[in-house]
């Protein structure tokens, strides 16, 4: 796929929809009518973006604790999401997941887990069968720099490139493991080295340029619809809000206020906003155009998750197994 | 009917799914390899190749995740862990994931996978080569657990599991693997969740698990001589406990033993007995006895072994403590 103006205004497009939710998210849990925990995406929008617009409905992607970005980006509805977050029976999980675990199975999203790096090797089964039932479809996973502190992610590499398969790693290096900077967390914090040693292709790319993760996924995924293995790409990010919830994480002295600025000035919507003015592929009006569409659908999930049913404490024990309850 | 051994029960089972549903992969360490798994496996990544009778390196909390996976993505998945006592490196993907995918994303997929360990106990094999995990997998709320005590349950409850479009915990005891037994040629199923009552009895009910059966057969047959009339339930599943089973016996005999492989505290044998009292307390005349291990791990020395796998010995002993002292 090139760059041509159609795919930039999409990425565009579903850059400035990630952004403009989590930035309402962060104001609706302030006023608490978000309750559940929440870790926002801002900040990390060019990456989810980037990689699922390579992706078509039948591949899976599987996503962590911070996942609203990757579950706008493969198509999950933005109705469902908010009623998630509500924990409405609505929701894409029925109130049941809240936040931290979405699944919008008709759109290839089979979930997020919570535990970090534990849908890394899930992944990596997923592409396991996608190569049993001879189908071209790939599997992703995203998951943050901290993931790559757990022994599961290295069986996975390991398992990935052993068996040859159609999985694509995505390490989201937003240079923190909750309140650790990632320099405390491993002795050699270049992530992408830990592929070669596992004997697949690892890149480091600046995730905040969506061209640059367009074309390193576009490639990845290529490589692995085309049966020639996995691969890890780590895009370097920042996450602008705190670990958890709609702060900065600066009142809790965990992070530098300059380091944020810096970051503030890498954001990847002003990056690809100066692309698309530079060749003229849009216009402030369409951009202002864009922003209200934008604005309109979040407002119509908010007012859809606000009416949404609570969920029935009758069906409590719904769904523990398919029967329903043993 | 034709006899077989349990592991030629549990080898045909395997050999008839992967023939009969192209979505059943068998997944683990050793599987290519027949001592590995006591034989269990032998002929199958001849005839099903290596796609489907996937050999893996020690990784079990990788190999774990990659079952799950592949359940989620259309494939059936029979995951084998040769040892119960490597599985505690799997856990996080068997009790933070399998169990509660279902529930967690609103039932919107399940998780068909069947979880299969192997209790390999005994022969000095110590603490970290024996250990009977069925209590620690009963008590995740997405797991159904089951174990069978014969070569037609192993075969049936296995298919079962296979069949099963949850996440099963299959758990079966190497003691029981040369022990013969009737078994239909054609696949059929042992209903997941149903006991069985394998000798009827009218003095006590004496419920057990896996291995343990044999050795409760062997304390009925042993009691009959004292005139003691024993009914033995074979569980079959851990969970769901057959409970109507359990409370029926209960409340015909008075009087309940049960007997499993698993530790005392906080074991299975702990879970049926507050079961049975919160359901049966009326009709019982007797405390409830749990014969099962000690709170000790597992010792290497054969004397001491001796001492720490009860046997029919203990139940007997067992069913005639429960007979002495109450009327």
């Amino acid at each position: 796929m090139s760059d041509s103006k159609e795919i930039l205004l999409k990425l565009y497009t579903d850059m400035v929809k990630i952004r403009l939710f989590e930035e309402k998210v962060a104001e609706l849990l302030e006023k608490r009518a978000i309750k559940c925990p929440v870790h926002l995406y801002t900040g990390q929008e060019s990456i989810a973006v980037g990689v699922c617009a390579h992706l078509k409905r039948e591949d899976y992607v599987f996503s962590t604790h911070r996942s609203h970005g990757h579950f706008l980006a493969k198509g999950g509805g933005i109705k469902k999401l908010m009623a998630e977050l509500y924990c409405k029976e609505e929701g894409c999980s029925k109130g049941r997941g809240g936040s931290m675990h979405l699944a919008d199975a008709g759109m290839g999203l089979p979930g997020s887990s919570a535990i970090v790096g534990g849908t890394i090797p899930i992944a990596v089964g997923a592409a396991l069968a996608f190569k049993t039932r001879k189908i071209d479809n790939v599997s992703v996973v995203f998951f943050g720099d901290g993931a790559t502190n757990e022994g599961v992610f290295y069986e996975s590499l390991n398992l990935a490139a052993l068996m040859k398969l159609p999985v694509v790693f995505v390490c989201e290096n937003n240079l923190y493991s909750t309140h650790m900077h990632i320099s405390s967390c491993l002795a050699d914090t270049h992530i992408y080295k830990k592929a070669e040693a596992s004997g697949l292709a690892g890149i480091k790319i600046d995730g905040n340029d969506v061209l640059k993760v367009f074309k390193a996924a576009g490639e990845a995924v290529s490589a692995a619809r085309n049966g020639k293995g996995p691969a890890l790409i780590e895009c370097m990010t920042y996450r602008w809000r705190g670990h958890v919830g709609p702060n900065y994480d600066i009142d809790k002295g965990l992070r530098d206020k300059k380091e944020l600025q810096h970051w503030m000035e890498q954001c990847p919507i002003i990056k690809i906003e100066k692309i698309l003015f530079e060749r003229d592929y849009i216009s402030e009006t369409e951009k202002s155009d864009i922003h209200i569409r934008v604005d309109e659908e979040i407002e119509e999930a908010i007012k859809f998750a606000d009416e949404a049913r609570s969920p029935n404490p009758d069906e409590l024990m719904v769904n523990v197994f398919k029967e329903g309850q043993l | 009917m034709r006899r077989i051994s349990y592991v030629d029960a549990i080898n045909e089972a395997l050999h008839q799914k992967l023939a009969a549903d192209e979505r059943v992969i068998l997944i683990g360490q050793g599987v290519t390899s027949p001592w590995y798994v006591g034989n269990t496996t032998v002929g199958l990544a001849d005839k099903f190749g290596s796609e489907r009778v996937i050999d893996t390196p020690v990784s079990e909390s990788g190999t774990t995740g990659v079952a799950i996976g592949a359940a989620l993505a259309g494939l059936r998945p029979v995951l084998l862990f040769p040892r119960m006592d490597f599985m505690y490196y799997a856990l996080d993907q068997i009790a933070n994931h399998a169990s509660n995918w279902r529930y967690m994303f609103g039932g919107q997929n399940n998780i068909p996978l069947t979880i299969w360990g192997i209790i390999n106990r005994g022969g000095e094999q110590a603490a970290q080569h024996s250990q009977a995990l069925q209590a620690i997998f009963a008590h995740f709320p997405g797991l159904k657990v089951v174990m069978p005590g014969n070569p037609y349950d192993a075969k049936g409850l296995l298919t079962a599991s296979i069949e099963d479009d949850n996440p099963v915990v299959f758990i079966d005891d190497r003691w029981l693997y040369q022990n013969m037994g009737e078994v239909p040629k054609e696949l059929y199923t042992t209903p997941i969740g149903k006991g069985a009552v394998l000798r009827t009895g009218k003095d006590i009910t004496l419920a057990a698990t896996s291995y343990m059966v044999t050795e409760a057969l062997k304390a009925a047959e042993c009691l009959e001589r004292e005139n003691i009339d024993v009914e033995i339930i074979d569980l079959r599943s851990i969970k769901p406990l057959d409970e109507s089973l359990l409370f029926n016996s209960a409340k015909k005999t008075g009087r309940m033993v049960i007997v499993d492989g698993g530790w005392k505290t906080c074991g299975v044998s702990a879970e049926i007995s507050a079961l049975v009292a919160e359901m049966a307390f009326n009709h019982l005349r007797a405390p409830i006895i749990r014969v099962a291990l000690p709170d000790a791990p597992a010792p290497a020395s054969q004397i001491l072994e001796e001492a720490y796998y009860p046997r029919a010995d203990n139940i007997a002993e067992a069913i005639r403590e429960s007979l002495k002292n109450y009327s």
